[in-house]
């Protein structure tokens, strides 16, 4: 079907509903890469007006990626429930703008409706919505999951605690881990980025954190960052697994290209709860995704980044995860290139994962080959606080060793969540309080060498220098 | 003067143990003036790495005194804005240097090897050039390897060796270009050789030596370990993740970038 808008003399056509979301989305530089964006900055917004038109049901009716090429559209299609999406069946995407922005439209009404929309309606209404709409409607959301600590609770802000290494030297990673722990961070998860996917490491790495959890009782969870396969046969053999992670992408062929399909992260899943860590009815799954990972893959199927992205939260809420994290500048200025794109997106992608009932976190980052720095992650960092993402990253110093890239700090995260009184999740807060770190999840405890966390490492480092 | 004195953390022995920056101190819960300030020097420093005009006449000038030929291209990014935003126009050449270069090319033999020199993310990586090419010039022509001049080529990404190796109808590829600066490391460099290049080629068809810099594997040491990977390569055939698996030299590495 062929969409078509005037503006004065010129008239624009659209001749699908790819290229119309395409041409609808916000400008990125992955986009004009893909040659998929629009050609100027009127042609932008008359596929926006277009796009407003769109009845909702069209996104049902007409598939951006056939079923019968990909299991990410059979699945989206699959699940979808008609009778949650009754509701705003009979509206069009600028409607349901409108009706999302109402005051009627709450949390209650939000999370009944997330079965019954699909992820190619969330990224279209986003792309007519403004930054303050992707921030106040995913603000209604609330998203609670839980292992040891209890997550996304109102009032609280998560942060990954995340340790990496470039060499996975123990004794480096379990500094970084107690710099963390003293600065109050972690309650997400403990999550290590390995150097080397190898399941020895794998296994070295979850030994390492599983003695520090529960020889200090810490009510957090570990994670390897390694590939799925690599967890799986830690777990045959033995390893201390908590979650489980995964990066995850919206289209099969990209996730084949990441080696991984529906019934390998379905045995994933399976062979974590198997393990019996998790408490009855917590989740065991982590996953990362980052608008233009099916492009560098070679994966797009024509379709743009932004409207991708939603996609891959239909793999992740299939899942049912603890921790999903948009990994939003890691990828570079080719796909998201400045400040501007990175903040743009990183809100689109929270908003998107909320609507879409996900745990959303997010990895407020840039390399140096973006046009992009400490202020643009703050102003992100700050409108993420208040639109009520679940959990940040906490990088030491903000500059992550291993990975070649800048993220949040453990000090960005007490910024946030002095600004915003944020706390951190009940369970780690009671913990801080108890280990003398935090007083009231909010203010940090001075701590001397003798304190129990710190005196052990102190006294190694005396005893073995290097 | 009033002095504000904030709240060290006293596990500042365990930086010896990582490079990451931990026990950096704070005021109240934020990072002491001193952490900012240098967090924000390492930054400008990798910013200044990415976007300080590369000079080429005066590589191609300190590379000609080596006593070896040099030739100059340009790839097809118009600029840099352009190269950060459109890798693939980095990995093609401009019109104008490959009519040059296929002209250059005409009726000459093939070569054994062509050598790159390049930009690549880091302007200031290409100091790390010259050293390393002190090392490896003489150890292949002492071994009887027929060079290509070298090229200098501007906004290059990795994958203009096939097009270049190509038209120089080369056995072997070797691109030496500044990688993506990290907070730190804006002078790191990069060294990308490929077999049979041509274009189309694939990352896992490439081997990399990383971090070559004084801090990291120092130039003269990888113009060693080049060339033993290059005659292995040779020798066999082939590169990429097969020469990577059945030959354990270390510092060989799988391109990551």
């Amino acid at each position: 079907m062929t969409h078509r808008f005037t503006h004065g003399r010129t008239t624009f056509t659209f001749p699908d509903l790819a290229t119309l979301m395409a041409r609808a989305s916000p400008r990125r530089s992955g986009d004009e890469l893909a040659g998929l964006a629009a050609a100027s900055a009127e042609e932008r917004v008359a596929a926006q007006v277009c796009l407003a038109e769109v009845p909702l049901t069209r996104f049902l009716e007409e598939p951006l990626i056939p079923p019968e090429q990909d299991e990410v559209t059979r699945l989206i299609l699959d699940r979808h429930d008609l009778a949650a999406f009754a509701p705003v069946g009979g509206l069009t995407v600028g409607q349901f703008r409108d009706w999302l922005l109402r005051y009627e439209t709450d949390g209650t009404v939000l999370t009944a409706l997330a079965p019954g929309l699909t992820p190619e309606m969330v990224a279209a209404v986003s792309k007519v919505m403004r930054q303050q709409d992707l921030i106040l409607v995913a603000s209604k959301i609330r998203k609670v999951t839980r292992f040891r600590s209890t997550l996304g609770l109102p009032g609280t802000l998560a942060v990954r605690l995340q340790p990496n290494h470039p060499a996975d030297d123990p004794r480096g990673i379990a500094a970084s881990i107690l710099d963390g722990l003293m600065y109050g961070c972690g309650d997400a998860v403990i999550g290590i980025n390995p150097a080397t996917d190898s399941p020895s490491s794998y296994h070295e790495l979850a030994g390492l954190m599983d003695r520090l959890i529960t020889e200090y009782h810490i009510p957090t969870q570990s994670c390897v960052l390694a590939h799925l396969s690599t967890a799986l046969r830690a777990m045959e053999a033995g390893a201390p697994v908590d979650l489980v992670f995964q990066s995850i992408a919206g289209t099969e062929a990209a996730n084949r290209s990441f080696g991984i399909d529906l019934a390998l992260l379905r045995e994933a899943r399976a062979a974590a709860l198997s393990l019996g860590r998790v408490p009855p009815g917590g989740q065991v799954m982590y996953f990362e995704t980052g608008q233009g990972s099916c492009l560098s893959a070679g994966a797009h199927h024509g379709i743009d980044q932004q409207t991708l992205e939603a996609r891959a939260y239909a793999v992740a809420r299939e899942f049912d995860p603890l921790l999903v994290n948009t990994v939003v500048g890691f990828i570079g200025p080719e796909y998201l290139y400045d400040g501007k794109q990175i903040i743009r997106a990183g809100l689109e992608d929270h908003f998107c994962g909320k609507m879409l009932g996900l745990p959303m976190g997010c990895d407020v980052c840039y390399t140096n080959h973006a046009e992009a720095d400490q202020d643009d992650m703050d102003t992100l960092l700050t409108l993420l606080g208040t639109a009520g993402c679940n959990f940040i990253m906490g990088v030491p110093g903000a500059a992550d060793v291993m990975l070649g890239y800048q993220s949040t700090s453990f000090h960005d995260s007490h910024y946030l969540r002095q600004l915003l009184g944020l706390r951190p999740a009940p369970e780690f807060a009671a913990w801080l309080e108890t280990m003398g770190i935090m007083q009231d999840g909010l203010r940090l405890q001075p701590a001397g060498p003798h304190h129990a966390l710190v005196a052990p490492q102190l006294q190694a480092l005396a005893a073995s220098p290097n | 003067m009033e002095t504000i004195s904030h709240t060290p953390d006293p596990w500042t022995g365990l930086r010896t143990l990582t490079e990451a920056r931990i026990a950096l101190g704070r005021t109240g819960g934020s990072l002491p003036t001193a952490e900012v300030l240098d967090f924000r020097l390492d930054h400008a420093a990798a910013r200044d790495a990415v976007l300080t005009p590369f000079d080429p006449t005066a590589l191609a000038d300190e590379i000609l005194a080596l006593g070896t030929g040099v030739f100059t291209v340009t790839s097809a990014a118009a600029n840099r804005a352009q190269y950060l935003q459109r890798p693939d126009s980095g990995r093609q050449l401009s019109a104008g240097s490959r009519a040059a270069l296929t002209d250059f090319a005409a009726g000459r033999p093939p070569v054994d090897l062509v050598i790159i020199a390049a930009d690549g993310l880091s302007t200031q990586a290409v100091r790390q050039i010259v050293p390393l090419l002190r090392g490896l010039l003489p150890a292949l022509q002492g071994a009887g390897w027929e060079l290509a001049p070298v090229i200098v080529a501007s906004q290059a990404r990795v994958a203009l060796q096939d097009e270049i190796g190509n038209l120089l109808q080369a056995r072997l590829s070797l691109i030496l270009l500044g990688e993506r600066p990290g907070l730190g490391s804006a002078d790191s460099l990069g060294a990308y050789f490929t077999w049979a290049p041509r274009p189309g080629r694939s990352d896992a068809e490439r081997n990399c030596l990383s971090n070559i810099r004084a801090a990291g594997l120092p130039p003269a040491a990888a113009a060693v370990r080049l060339f033993h990977l290059l005659t292995e390569s040779r020798r066999r055939g082939l590169s990429g993740t097969s020469l990577k698996d059945e030959t354990p030299l270390p510092g060989l590495q799988h391109r990551r970038d």
